[in-house]
């Protein structure tokens, strides 16, 4: 309780700034001042920071290139929507049978395709994504191609706001825990790591199976927000709007993550009525990052308060 | 038994189209060791500069494919030298993220220009008639394109097995330090790697053009993907191994669709592909190495 109390206090700048975030959102959603145009930009900036930071878990702290990220995301909206629109029950249970249903969708395909290294795992990871997406259309039980249509909105903003908050504190602490230093050395060096004693299996399937988790989560708040789900926006290239993100903001930096999924998100917006140059941006953003900056914007780093105290030349 | 043999035809000829795309993504792999992602829409923009040439300038259909085979050539060189070439010390996944980069910008660059509808390959391009042999009908479609799809293997043999080029090529993608040391310009075998295998992929464009009578944007995708999972079932790297592999893959989805679920099509080309990474990674024609698993 000591160490709670303490970080509490620790806390208190961000737990307020964040509160005061939540209810201004909240104020305005209620009183109708933010209109529908910008409750969908915020519902799809949350959408996005978790999937960015969970894929950031996986490809970025665990060095494992996977490209399937939307397979997961998809095997959590289908799993959610079956629990609460076909059986009735709970948001809640819909949100929980999401993320296990896509942790187990992890697991399965972790396991093998886990000793697979590099260019090779990213292939299997898309190949195995793009076969949940098939398997999904020949599914009567979920109407095959068509998908889902006239799911009940429950993705209220606290959920959102709630769910994307906890999904970034419990990758950050488990970034920052042992099991985070085993993760970040499997990705340094793999047969290093090896040597150290870690089980270096057993860190990456940790890692892609929480990073499924999330993914799955973030595809239950999707379809309980926007009403319809089918297969197909689920395909390797919402994978690759996933990865764009995460290799913008920085290969290993949760921050960089959230930075870029909220600027790619307002990007997306922004070009709406012009999707092929939406698309173009998208290319090129890949291509020159790799090429002028393969780190990413944030490389490793984190956003902290000691780097906001750095800028305003206050003293830490 | 007869609609067996017909099923095999139609496989064929499918797999003749896969075993081209797989030839340039094998030889591009063989050389720097990068999947090029972008190869499935090398072979789309092949098959609309063949697309223009028909019905822009009313070309004959060899004369169209030679030209989008050029175009295709050069194009690849550029994307060699503009995005592949700065990456070639850096991590392998970088160069993988990039090839995805060119091939979203391939894609959405032509949707930009084109429109996202697809266009309707002009009939009389290509009349195609049915030939009607022991009970079979065979379509001189399919006889066009694995006639022409050997012939080119047979000149990329050729090329890769009696000419100082080719020697080059093999040189390079056994030890480049060495193949340096030996006096061959690293950088002008790669681009002519490059250029042999887009000009292949715009060969296969053209075919498919044919074969299924429609081109639009995002037309390589799935294709490209296939002959990627064939370069790899053959052993990505390994030249003959890739054109094994691509009559297999066509071979598979021509059964799978004539007998089971046309909709598991796509499912199945993914499906050996797993197993085939999980079971042999180095692919059926590959020495193992022991380096990818």
């Amino acid at each position: 309780m000591q160490t709670l109390k303490e970080n509490w206090g620790k806390y208190l700048v961000e737990v307020v700034i964040l509160a005061a975030l939540f209810t201004l959102v909240q104020y305005g959603i209620t009183t109708r001042l933010l209109n529908q145009y910008y409750e969908i930009t915020l519902t799809s900036m949350c959408i996005n920071i978790i999937l960015s930071v969970s894929l950031s878990l996986i490809n970025g702290f665990t060095g494992q290139l996977s490209l399937g990220h939307a397979g997961f995301m998809a095997v959590g909206a289908y799993a959610s929507v079956i629990m609460t629109n076909m059986l009735g029950y709970p948001f809640v249970l819909g949100l929980l049978a999401a993320c296990l249903v896509a942790g187990l969708a992890g697991f399965i395909i972790g396991v093998p395709t886990l000793r697979l290294k590099g260019d090779y795992l990213a292939i299997a990871t898309l190949a195995f994504g793009e076969i949940i997406r098939v398997i999904l259309m020949n599914i009567d039980y979920v109407n095959g191609p068509a998908g889902i249509l006239g799911i009940t909105k429950m993705t209220t903003w606290g959920w959102l706001f709630g769910l994307t908050l906890l999904t970034i504190v419990v990758i950050v602490n488990l970034i920052n825990s042992s099991y985070g230093r085993a993760i970040i050395s499997v990705r340094e060096d793999e047969v290093a790591a090896e040597l150290m004693g870690i089980n270096t299996t057993k860190y990456k399937v940790l890692a892609f199976v929480i990073g499924a988790m999330f993914a799955g989560l973030a595809g239950a708040l999707y379809a309980h927000f926007f009403y319809i789900i089918k297969p197909e926006t689920f395909n390797f290239l919402k994978s690759f709007d996933i990865l764009v993100m995460v290799v913008l903001g920085g290969l290993g930096s949760t921050t960089g993550a959230i930075i870029a999924a909220i600027f790619i998100t307002v990007l997306t917006a922004a070009l709406q009525s012009f999707p092929a140059i939406r698309m173009i941006l998208y290319a090129l953003i890949l291509i020159i990052v790799m090429i002028y900056r393969p780190q990413g914007l944030m490389g490793n780093k984190e956003l902290s308060r000691q780097t906001f105290s750095r800028i305003w030349g206050g003293r830490k | 038994m007869l609609e067996f043999i017909q099923q095999m035809v139609n496989g064929l000829s499918l797999g003749a189209i896969y075993a081209l795309i797989a030839l340039g993504y094998t030889m591009v792999y063989g050389i720097i060791k990068l999947i090029n992602f972008a190869h499935g829409d090398i072979m789309m923009v092949g098959a609309f500069v063949g697309f223009f040439s028909l019905t822009l300038f009313g070309a004959n259909i060899i004369v169209a494919m030679l030209v989008a085979m050029l175009v295709c050539a050069v194009l690849g060189v550029v994307i060699e030298k503009i995005a592949y070439r700065p990456l070639r010390n850096s991590t392998r996944i970088a160069a993988l993220i990039t090839a995805i980069g060119v091939s979203l910008f391939l894609e959405y660059i032509t949707i930009f220009i084109l429109g996202p509808t697809q266009k309707v390959f002009p009939a009389s391009a290509f009349v195609v008639k049915a030939y009607d042999i022991a009970g079979l009908s065979i379509l001189n479609k399919d006889v066009f394109v694995i006639v022409l799809a050997v012939v080119l293997m047979l000149i990329l043999q050729y090329i890769i097995k009696r000419t100082k080029t080719g020697k080059a090529m093999r040189a390079v993608s056994l030890d480049q330090e060495a193949a340096v040391l030996m006096g061959i310009s690293v950088d002008k075998t790669i681009s002519i790697t490059f250029a042999i295998g887009s000009a292949l992929a715009a060969a296969a464009g053209v075919m498919y053009g044919i074969y299924y009578s429609t081109v639009n944007p995002l037309m390589g995708i799935v294709p490209g993907l296939k002959a990627f999972v064939a370069a790899v079932l053959g052993g990505i790297g390994i030249v003959p191994g890739a054109m094994v592999g691509g009559f297999v893959m066509g071979l598979l989805e021509t059964i799978v669709s004539g007998y089971g679920n046309s909709l598991y099509r796509d499912a199945v080309a993914f499906g050996v592909l797993i197993l085939i990474l999980l079971i042999k990674p180095t692919g059926l024609f590959g020495k193992d190495s022991g380096d990818k698993v």
